[in-house]
C-alpha cells in the first residue's frame, strides 16, 4: 500500500464523466469556504492539516470505505503528509493532487466544440477557475481568444496539429485572470488584439480590435461585434455565422457584472443595451460560447459550456428583467465579492506591473466571480 | 517583542512550519510567547487559523525581506 497521485487532468476527467470522488481538503477553513473542487459527483470534507498532524484517528470513521479518497491542499506538501498518515492507518485507495489547488487552478481541458470549414473550434475549459478560452483552426492557421497565462497549453496543442497561431484576441481587459494573449502572440510571431476602449492604460504594443474588421483564419470568418457593459471595450465575436463568443457579457446561467473597473453606474446602460438590443437582434440559432462558467452544473457533454442564444432569452434570468430600473439594481447592488487581487490582475494585463510566476499564481487563486448571479 | 522561544522555520514548506510550531509550543508555558520566522507564503493564513483553533493568541505579524515573523502567546 502506498500513496497514489491523481493529477489535475484525472480529477477533471472524473468530474466531466461524473465518476464518484471523495475529497479530503486539508487547507484551512477560510480557503475551503472561498474556493474548492466542485463537481456533481464530488463529495468533499474539510479538515485543516494542522488538526491532523498528531494523527488521523479522529476522522477515520468519517471516510468512505468504498470510494477513492483524494487528499488536497494548497500546493501539495500537506496533502502528502496527511495522505501518508492515512495509508499508514490502513486506509485503502488514497491519492493526493500533485501541485494542489494551484495545479487545479491552472489545468485546461481542451474540448472540441464543432467542426469548421477546413478545421475546428475548441473550447479550453479551465475547470478549477471557470475560465473559458477558445482556439479557431482552419487549414493550418489558428487564432486564440481570451488566452490564459499558461500559454504552453495552446502552443503544444497547435504544434501537435501543425498550426500557426496568427492572432490572439482578448474580448476585454480581464480582471479575474492574467491574460496570455500578448505573450502567446509574441512567442508565435502573431498579432495581439485588444479593444481600444479598454486599453487606455496599457503600456505595451497591441493592435486595436474594432467592429467592422473581419478576420480570416484559413477558411473561417471571425467578426468582432462591439458589445460593451462588462467593460467599456467588451467585444464579442461571431464565428462563421454560427457561434457567438460573448466574453464576459453573457454567460449560460448569468450575465456579466459592470463593476470591476469601478464604473458600475456608468456601464450599466451599455450592458442593458448589449443584452436587450444588440444580442437580441442577432440570429437566435447562434450558439453562445462565454468566457466563463460559475457552476460545474454548466458543464455539458465532454465538459463543453454552451447554449443557444434564443434558449438563453427564455431561461436566463439576467435577460428577463423587464424594467430598466430593476436591471440597474440587480447589476449594481448586492454583487458577489470581487475576484481575488482583481486590481493587480488588471494592472498586470495592462503591463503596468510584472509579477513573477509564483506571485501570478497566488493572484489568480480562487473563483472568477465575473458574473452577477 | 520579547519571546521566550524563537523558532526558525525559514526555507521550510508546508506543513513543516506548523509541525515545528506545534512542537515548540509544547516546550513553553501558557502565557509565554513563541516567535516564529518563516518564508512559506501559506504560513501566514495557516498559522493564523491554527492559533485561533488551538486557543492561542497571535499577537503580531511582520514581514521583512521576504521573511514572515509571528509572535504567538500560548493559550
Amino acid at each position: 500500500m502506498s500513496l497514489n497521485k491523481m493529477h489535475a487532468s484525472e480529477v477533471a476527467a472524473k468530474i466531466i464523466n461524473k465518476n464518484d470522488l471523495f475529497i479530503l481538503d486539508v487547507r484551512n477553513e477560510d480557503a475551503y469556504a472561498d474556493w474548492k473542487i466542485d463537481g456533481e459527483s464530488v463529495t468533499s470534507m474539510n479538515v485543516p492539516y494542522f488538526d491532523l498532524i498528531d494523527g488521523v484517528e479522529d476522522i477515520l470513521e468519517k471516510l468512505p470505505k468504498d470510494k477513492e479518497i483524494l487528499v488536497v491542499c494548497a500546493k501539495e506538501g500537506s496533502s502528502i503528509f496527511v495522505g501518508e498518515e492515512l495509508v499508514e492507518a490502513g486506509v485503502q485507495n488514497v491519492s493526493y493532487l500533485p501541485g494542489g489547488m494551484k495545479a487545479w487552478s491552472e489545468y485546461l481541458e481542451p474540448v472540441k466544440v464543432s467542426d469548421l470549414p477546413g478545421g475546428a473550434l475548441y473550447q479550453f475549459v479551465r475547470i478549477g477557475k471557470g475560465c473559458l478560452s477558445y482556439m479557431v483552426e482552419s487549414n493550418g492557421e489558428a487564432a486564440v481568444i481570451d488566452a490564459n497565462r499558461m500559454i504552453e497549453n495552446y502552443t503544444s496543442f497547435a504544434e501537435n496539429k501543425g498550426l500557426t497561431i496568427k492572432a490572439t484576441f482578448d474580448t476585454h481587459l480581464h480582471a479575474d485572470h492574467i491574460s496570455g494573449g500578448k505573450d502567446l502572440a509574441d512567442q508565435m510571431g502573431g498579432t495581439y488584439y485588444l479593444p481600444e476602449e479598454d486599453a487606455g492604460e496599457v503600456t505595451f504594443d497591441y493592435t486595436p480590435l474594432k467592429e467592422g474588421d473581419v478576420f480570416s483564419i484559413g477558411d473561417v470568418k471571425l467578426e468582432p461585434v462591439y458589445s460593451p457593459g462588462h467593460t467599456i471595450g467588451s467585444t464579442s465575436f461571431i464565428i462563421q455565422d454560427q457561434f457567438l463568443l460573448t466574453g464576459d457579457i453573457l454567460f449560460v446561467q448569468s450575465i456579466g457584472r459592470p463593476d470591476l473597473a469601478g464604473k458600475a453606474e456608468d456601464w450599466v446602460t451599455d450592458l442593458r443595451t448589449t443584452l436587450y438590443d444588440r444580442y437580441k437582434e442577432m440570429a437566435g440559432e447562434l450558439t453562445v460560447l462565454p468566457a466563463h462558467f460559475s457552476k460545474v452544473e454548466e458543464l455539458g457533454e465532454n465538459g463543453l459550456v454552451s447554449a443557444q442564444l434564443n434558449e438563453l432569452y427564455r431561461v436566463n434570468d439576467g435577460l428577463n428583467v423587464e424594467k430598466e430600473e430593476d436591471f440597474r439594481k440587480m447589476v449594481t447592488e448586492n454583487l458577489p465579492p470581487q475576484p481575488n487581487a482583481y486590481q493587480e490582475i488588471r494592472e498586470t494585463n495592462m503591463g503596468k506591473i510584472s509579477p513573477d510566476e509564483e506571485t501570478q499564481r497566488e493572484m489568480e487563486v480562487g473563483p472568477n466571480r465575473c458574473a452577477v448571479n | 517583542m520579547d519571546a521566550q522561544k524563537t523558532l526558525d522555520a525559514k526555507g521550510l514548506a508546508c506543513p513543516m512550519p506548523i509541525v515545528k510550531t506545534k512542537k515548540a509550543m509544547k516546550e513553553i508555558e501558557t502565557g509565554e510567547i513563541l516567535e516564529i520566522q518563516a518564508t512559506d507564503k501559506g504560513a501566514k493564513s495557516d498559522l493564523t487559523a491554527w492559533a485561533k483553533s488551538g486557543g492561542h493568541e497571535l499577537l503580531k505579524t511582520e514581514e521583512e525581506d521576504d521573511v514572515f515573523y509571528f509572535w504567538i502567546k500560548k493559550g
